[in-house]
Parts: structure tokens; sequence; C-alpha cells
């Protein structure tokens, strides 16, 4: 049975910022979505999980225009992105933050000029009061006092930090955060799980919170989806998730080795693999 | 017939790069007049791709310089014609080794920081990290570094054949005792704006294509370490063709 879009408590259920309706795409032979519908709730927090290589990342590239299905749509605020123009998609991405997995910082300048970046490109702000907005962004993220290192001096977690005060520079609608707690600490881990719930409610933006963490997820999302063989396996709450009666959701909420996910790679047989000799 | 089939797989490869590499420098172009609003990014690149290959330049100048001096005056001796030699090196560098020499060790030093620098930026998802934020890497990124090959390339070539000259002139004036009045008197008269013009244009030419395999190698690097390895050494190797080929074609043209 088709999982159905999950209730959120004083959220309209039409009053989605993006939506993805029967969405195909594939590399190659091989297909990621076969058919993909979900929606994503104005001034939530919603996680989208699965197990690895099942698209997660590849669904942010596609909300995000970087590429394009091979059928279905993808509607940002009504705006089908797919058929935007390259213009059209810029402007449409400044209403957008995206939080990138290795932080993607600008390696040839400081903390400081990363997170002015967007500011100094978008607008004519003079330089007084782009030096305040960025310390703001730094002061809300811990990192005032890092202004003016570089990249390559900060660690994996300063720079997920750094690189969350740059995707809020601009004041968007809506944050995307691509693996956020890959490689963390649980001190960073925790930051990091705090501050995207506080800059959620505080500045009523949406966020969409790609990843595998199920511990994390449980305390920060809203409404969660789980994708698995190219479509929704299944939506709703942690608790609703962690009672799905489906095998493939129960393996991943529970991180159970045995199920429909195989942990090996299809390979031939091991022991006649290792008792044959390799010409 | 596995031969042939491999070059014809070759030769589309050969035409679909150069289809990508043309429409690549249509939306670079595209894109030029927004960057030279922002004059410091390309004044920052102008010194990256010039003033930093400066020494290399000036060095391997000097040197080929020395070489044509000693090469020269050994050929010219034999026809007692010594006091050409300032006329014979001059036409030589500022015609063919000043723009060819130069362009090559632009490929090797500017070409391949250019390459790797830009290819780093695609593995690291710095330049998705820009769309993502509606800057186009092209305009912000790619443009500049272009611009800013363009720009320093026939400068670099004009040092090339100053410092080149000098070396000739320290090898056959200090050295062997040429006349420095017949050096270069002969060298004025001989030497017109004609050939200056065909050398300054060669790098001109040089500069705009060895920047343009440069910054279209970087930009469509595959993003892995080995990747962004292999677009730097075809930078140099493509641009080294590129520029002997090019370089035949001007000769011929301008002759």
């Amino acid at each position: 049975m088709a999982p159905t879009q999950p209730e959120i408590p004083g959220t309209p259920a039409t009053d989605n910022l993006v939506e993805i309706r029967d969405v195909h795409y594939s590399v190659g032979n091989r297909p990621i979505f076969s058919g993909l519908t979900l929606s994503i709730p104005r001034g939530r927090i919603t996680a989208v999980m699965g197990p690895s290589g099942t698209g997660k990342t590849t669904l942010l590239r596609l909300m995000t225009g970087q590429i394009r299905p091979d059928r279905g749509q993808i509607l940002f605020d009504g705006l089908d992105v797919a058929t935007l123009s390259r213009k059209e998609l810029y402007e449409l991405r400044l209403r957008m933050g995206m939080l990138f997995q290795n932080g993607a910082l600008l390696t040839d300048t400081d903390v400081f000029e990363n997170v002015a970046f967007p500011l100094r490109e978008h607008t004519d702000l003079p330089d007084n009061l782009i030096r305040n907005i960025v310390l703001t962004k730094l002061q809300a993220v811990g990192l005032r006092g890092a202004a003016e290192l570089m990249p390559s001096e900060l660690s994996g977690g300063m720079a997920r930090r750094v690189a969350l005060a740059r995707a809020m520079a601009t004041d968007p609608e809506i944050l995307i955060y691509d693996e956020p707690f890959t490689g963390l600490d649980p001190i960073s881990m925790g930051m990091i799980v705090r501050l995207v719930r506080q800059m959620n409610y505080a500045l009523g933006i949406t966020s969409i919170v790609v990843s595998h963490d199920v511990e994390e997820l449980s305390i920060l999302a809203d409404t969660s989806y789980i994708i698995a063989g190219g479509k929704v396996a299944a939506a709703g709450t942690f608790v609703e998730l962690k009672d799905h009666n489906s095998e493939i959701v129960n393996q991943f909420m529970h991180g159970l080795a045995d199920g429909p996910v195989a942990f090996h790679y299809p390979a031939p047989d091991y022991y006649e693999q290792l008792l044959t000799d390799k010409e | 017939m596995n031969l042939l089939r491999e070059l014809l797989e070759n030769l589309r490869q050969f035409v679909a790069t150069i289809g990508a590499t043309t429409l690549f420098l249509g939306r670079v172009l595209g894109q030029v007049p927004q960057a030279l609003l922002r004059p410091g990014l390309i004044i920052d690149q102008i010194h990256n791709a010039g003033a930093l290959s400066l020494v290399i330049i000036m060095t391997c100048g000097l040197f080929v310089g020395a070489v044509l001096g000693l090469q020269g005056y050994d050929l010219l001796q034999r026809f007692g014609s010594e006091d050409a030699l300032g006329t014979a090196a001059a036409l030589a560098l500022v015609k063919e080794l000043g723009p060819v020499v130069t362009a090559l060790l632009f490929a090797g030093r500017a070409g391949t920081a250019l390459a790797s620098e830009i290819g780093l930026m695609r593995a690291t998802d710095q330049l998705t990290a820009m769309e993502m934020m509606a800057v186009d890497p092209i305009r912000r990124v790619v443009a500049p570094r272009f611009l800013g090959g363009v720009i320093a390339m026939p400068l670099l070539t004009v040092i090339f054949i100053a410092v080149g000259i000098f070396g000739v002139q320290v090898v056959g004036v200090q050295m062997f005792g040429v006349d420095s009045a017949s050096f270069w008197s002969q060298m004025r008269a001989s030497v017109g704006v004609d050939d200056v013009t065909e050398g300054i244009v060669k790098g001109c030419v040089f500069g705009f294509a060895c920047s343009l395999v440069a910054v279209y190698e970087g930009y469509t690097a595959i993003p892995t370490a080995e990747g962004v390895g292999r677009a730097t050494t075809r930078t140099v190797v493509t641009s080294a063709v590129l520029t002997l080929i090019l370089d035949y074609m001007l000769t011929a043209l301008m002759l």
C-alpha cells in the first residue's frame, strides 16, 4: 500500500513549500526513482532518510534544479523547477540555502568572506552592514571568534557551522541539509541539531534534512520519509515509523543486518571464489 | 575491425570535445561583460597568471636568448656576418621563439594552476555551492581567470622577448665582442612594426587558446583526485599541441 502524506498538527494539508509528484529519474540504465511522491510542509523540519545509495542526495539535486527528472513534477512554491530557465532557477535559489556534506567552503577566502560571499554577490549593502550581518550569523553558530581563520584551519564540525552561517546569510525561506551529521563528534552533532531546530522555529523557515542518522533525526524532525526502491517506503512521525509494519522500514529504523536491504553487494559464492584459482 | 572502431570512437570523441569547448567558450564570452564590471577579480587573476609567472618567463627568456646568441654567432661568423646577430636573434625572438616558448611555459605554469584550481573547486563542491547560492561559476570563477590569462599572455611574451634580446646581447656583444652599435642599429633597421605585430598577435592568440583549454579542462574535470590530475595533464598537452598548430597557421597567414 502506498504511504499517505503524514498529518502534521497545525499545518494545513495543502500548505506545502515543495511537492514532488510521480518523479522518475535514472542514471544510465539504473533507475533511481520510479514514481517518487512526497511533500515538504512549510515551516516544518522534514527528514528524508533511507539506506545508502537510495538517492537521498539525488533527491536534493532534483529539488534544487541541479538535475532534471526524466518524468514527473517538482514544484517549489507552485513553480515547476524542471521547466525553469537558468535565470529563473537562480532567482529561485535565492530563496534557498543549502548545507553541503563537506561544507563546500571557498578555500581561498577566510571564514568571514565565506559568509559574506552571497551578500557581496547579491546585494549592494555597504561594508559595515555586511560586517554586522556576517558577525551576527557567525555568533549564531558560535564562530564569531573564528572569522579570520581560513577553511583549512577549521575542524569538520566548525566548517559545517561556517557553511550553515553562509547558508542562512541571505535569510532563505528553506534550508536544505545534506548529511549534516556525518563524521561529527557528539558535541558538534548536538550543536548542529540544536542550531537546526532553533533556526527553523526562530526564523520560521522550512528545513529538509537528508540523513541516515536515525537517533538525531528522531529529536529533530517533525515528519520523516523513508525512501527505498525508488519510492517512499514510509512516511510519518518517528513514533509511527518505529512501529511501521514494512520489513524494509523496520530494518532501517532498528539497524538490522538481515532484511530486504542486503549487507553484501551481489557476488559469486564466497567459498567457491576463495577456492578457485585466479587465472 | 577493432582498430577501425577505435579510430571512429576517437574521432567521435574529438568532434564532441570540439563542440563542447565551443559551447563552453560561448558561455564564457557571454559572461565576459559581467566579469568586466568586477575589475578587481580580473586584476587578481592577471597577478596569478602573469606576475607569478614572471620569474620563470624571465629566466627562460634570458637563457633562450643566450643560447640563440651562441648558436647565432657560431653560424654567422662562418660567413663573416657577426654584425647581423642582433637582427637574426631579434627576428627569431619577436616572430617565433618569444610567443611560442612563452605559451609553452604559460601552459606549464599558469595553465596547470588554473585547471587544477578550478578542478579542485569542482571536486570539493565549491562550484556547486556557488550555483546553489545563485552565483554563476562561469561568471565568478571562469570568466575572470580566462580574461586574466588572455591579458597576461601577450604581456609575458613582450617581457620574454625583451629579456631574450638582452641575453643575446650579453653573449654576442659582451662575450664575443660583436660591435654594439652594429648590433642595435641593424636590429632597429630590420625589425619592423609588422614583425612586432606578428609576435603580439601570436601572443594574444596563444593566450586565448591556452587560457580556454585550462579553464575548460578544469571546469569539466571529473571530480576526483585522478580526474583533476588528468585534466591538468591534458591542459599541458593540448595547449602545447594547439600552440604549435596555431603557430604554423598564423605564420602561414602573416608571411
